[in-house]
């Protein structure tokens, strides 16, 4: 049963068209990752479902609530982690989640929070004294903070270190198991490939692709055949196979993996040669997206600048 | 599923996380508080020893700066406390993750005005008491309803229009040179910092349009020794309410939640001094 759904949706800027026509539906318990560089419009999107900005067209309904329209019994049900904002850091770290937390009719024990999110130890300390990814953290923990029905994320884990990265990935894998329902925005490949159960990318305010991350994968149907060849070695042979030379290293894609690499090992055979670091993989997730990204002649996807919160 | 709580039991959390907050800012604290304390030991040394006629009749003028700067700590703690706190919680994006949660944006209002006023109950406290112990002030018991009345609408006018300020300011560096420019020199033509005797009469009509001085001169008038009781000025009074529903209606309709683009700081702030 889809939780979110979003029809037609447009958002414009006067002359800028910030999101240009995205349908969407996104399941109870589904975790979605929209992909996207910076400035294709999946903050946007986030924005108007967690009812921060409005819209200029389209449908949109998440649990069954217009966000345009929607006050406090929307907002009781939903949690939201934006991109960049404060916390009073005048307070400890378990004042924040015990003012943050008292208005949800469904608040989770502050401490029980502070545990799921590691930073129990850290509970009696001003929120200034934590560092950017601990304060990170802290945004985390006030998203979920009301036990919320759908969570919103947006780029949850930049600026983590990989170890905070981990643990984060599997407090919203436990979300997940409790039937939370996510929508997170990542510039992370391996965030998406690991956490989402589907992912859209969304280029230019469309979007461009929708799909789980195996099928995001297959879409583009090729296999990737890579090896290299000795120096020296005569690779007139290897370009009717339809493979690219480029010094030693030979890299050939093709949608018929098996027929391609015995061509390439007869050839070898032949040759005389050894085809050294041999590898058969599929693209990754990161070229798939690559593709998209480019070919929509957007600007590339840049990281995020690491947070410098917390760095006097 | 408990019921979410009551929009009176937020307010007083709202409000309680709110003063802990301004008490854990030491600076914000200190030029709310702490200055017009200096400012009455200072100005009673230098000019404490005569006494002045400011519309009302002759008294002490160490009574009379009581009495002012008692008032001005009341304006501090609202007006200049939320012109100035407001703009940096707006740009940090504090309101808007407040926005995001299911606390009704009125009682978040409501505990930030709550806290303005709380603080400048406890500064009209202190300065009064001050005033009584050292400068031979005599507060008379007729008089004090009409005091208290004139505190409310004062302090309810001034957070009004803090809020105002608050929500007209384009981001939280121009906040104080706004709040500070609006409030200080309408301070030296309105009773606060000298006593007014003979002003040049367009001095006057100005001071009488802005309304500190219609609150601050009303404030005086109850602690005066020659004014009769209840000496509620309810003309001023009236003024000075009209400047509040004004700042208001400017306030709810102008009122932002997002941070100002060019305002946007990194996430680390410390607050600049309030006054």
């Amino acid at each position: 049963m889809p939780v979110i759904e979003i029809a037609n949706l447009v958002k414009r800027y006067g002359e800028l068209t910030a999101v240009n026509g995205v349908s969407l539906e996104i399941n109870e318990g589904e975790v979605f990752a929209l992909l996207g560089p910076n400035g294709a419009g999946k903050s946007t999107v986030v924005e108007i479902l967690e009812g921060h900005r409005d819209r200029t067209s389209g449908d949109v309904s998440v649990l069954g609530l217009d966000p345009g329209k929607a006050g406090a019994e929307y907002r009781d049900q939903i949690g939201i982690v934006l991109q960049s904002s404060g916390i009073e850091d005048e307070l400890s770290v378990l004042e924040a989640l015990d003012v943050y937390g008292a208005s949800y009719s469904t608040r989770r024990d502050p401490m029980e929070v502070l545990e799921l999110v590691g930073l129990a130890d850290r509970a009696q300390d001003r929120v200034s004294q934590l560092s950017g990814g601990q304060q990170r953290r802290i945004d985390l923990a006030l998203g979920i903070i009301g036990t919320p029905k759908v969570l919103f994320l947006d780029e949850p884990t930049t600026g983590f270190d990989p170890s905070a990265r981990r643990q984060s990935w599997e407090l919203i894998d436990g979300l997940r198991d409790l039937g939370t329902t996510i929508l997170l925005t990542t510039h992370y490949m391996d965030e998406a490939q690991h956490l989402a159960d589907r992912v859209g990318v969304i280029v230019g305010g469309e979007i461009a692709v929708i799909g789980t991350p195996a099928e995001l994968m297959d879409a583009t149907g090729d296999t990737v055949v890579r090896f290299q060849v000795p120096h020296g070695a005569n690779t007139d042979g290897l370009r009717p196979l339809g493979a690219v030379v480029e010094g030693i290293a030979v890299s050939c894609r093709t949608a018929t993996p098996t027929k391609t690499l015995h061509e390439l090992t007869s050839w070898a055979l032949a040759q005389g040669v050894e085809l050294f670091d041999l590898t058969v993989s599929r693209p990754s997730l990161e070229d798939v997206y690559l593709q998209l990204a480019v070919s929509d002649a957007q600007p590339s996807p840049a990281p995020d600048m690491p947070e410098t919160r917390g760095q006097q | 599923m408990s019921p979410r709580a009551s929009n009176v039991a937020l307010t007083v959390v709202q409000l309680r996380y709110q003063l802990k907050i301004f008490w854990r800012t030491p600076v914000a604290a200190f030029f709310t508080l702490v200055l017009p304390l200096v400012m009455l030991v200072l100005f009673n040394a230098l000019f404490g020893g005569g006494s002045v006629d400011t519309g009302q009749g002759e008294w002490p003028v160490r009574q009379f700066y009581t009495g002012a700067l008692a008032a001005f700590a009341a304006v501090s703690a609202t007006y200049t406390n939320l012109a100035n706190t407001v703009p940096i919680l707006r740009d940090e994006g504090i309101l808007k993750r407040w926005r995001g949660t299911p606390l009704p944006p009125s009682v978040y209002v409501a505990g930030m005005v709550a806290m303005g006023v709380v603080v400048a109950l406890i500064g009209v406290v202190v300065l009064l008491g001050i005033g009584v112990v050292a400068y031979d002030l005599e507060l008379d018991a007729a008089k004090m309803p009409a005091a208290f009345v004139t505190f409310v609408v004062g302090v309810a006018a001034f957070a009004a229009m803090g809020m105002a300020c608050a929500a007209v300011v384009p981001n939280a560096r121009s906040a104080p040179a706004v709040a500070n420019a609006t409030i200080l020199p309408l301070a030296f033509i309105s009773n606060v910092f000298t006593p007014l005797e003979d002003p040049p009469g367009w001095l006057d009509a100005v001071g009488d349009f802005f309304p500190l001085k219609p609150f601050v001169t009303a404030f005086q008038d109850t602690l005066h020794p020659l004014t009769d009781a209840p000496a509620f000025a309810w003309g001023r009074l009236g003024w000075v309410a009209l400047w509040g529903v004004a700042g208001a209606i400017v306030s709810v309709k102008k009122f932002r939640w997002e941070p100002s683009a060019e305002g946007a700081s990194p996430r680390r702030r410390r607050r600049t001094p309030a006054s």
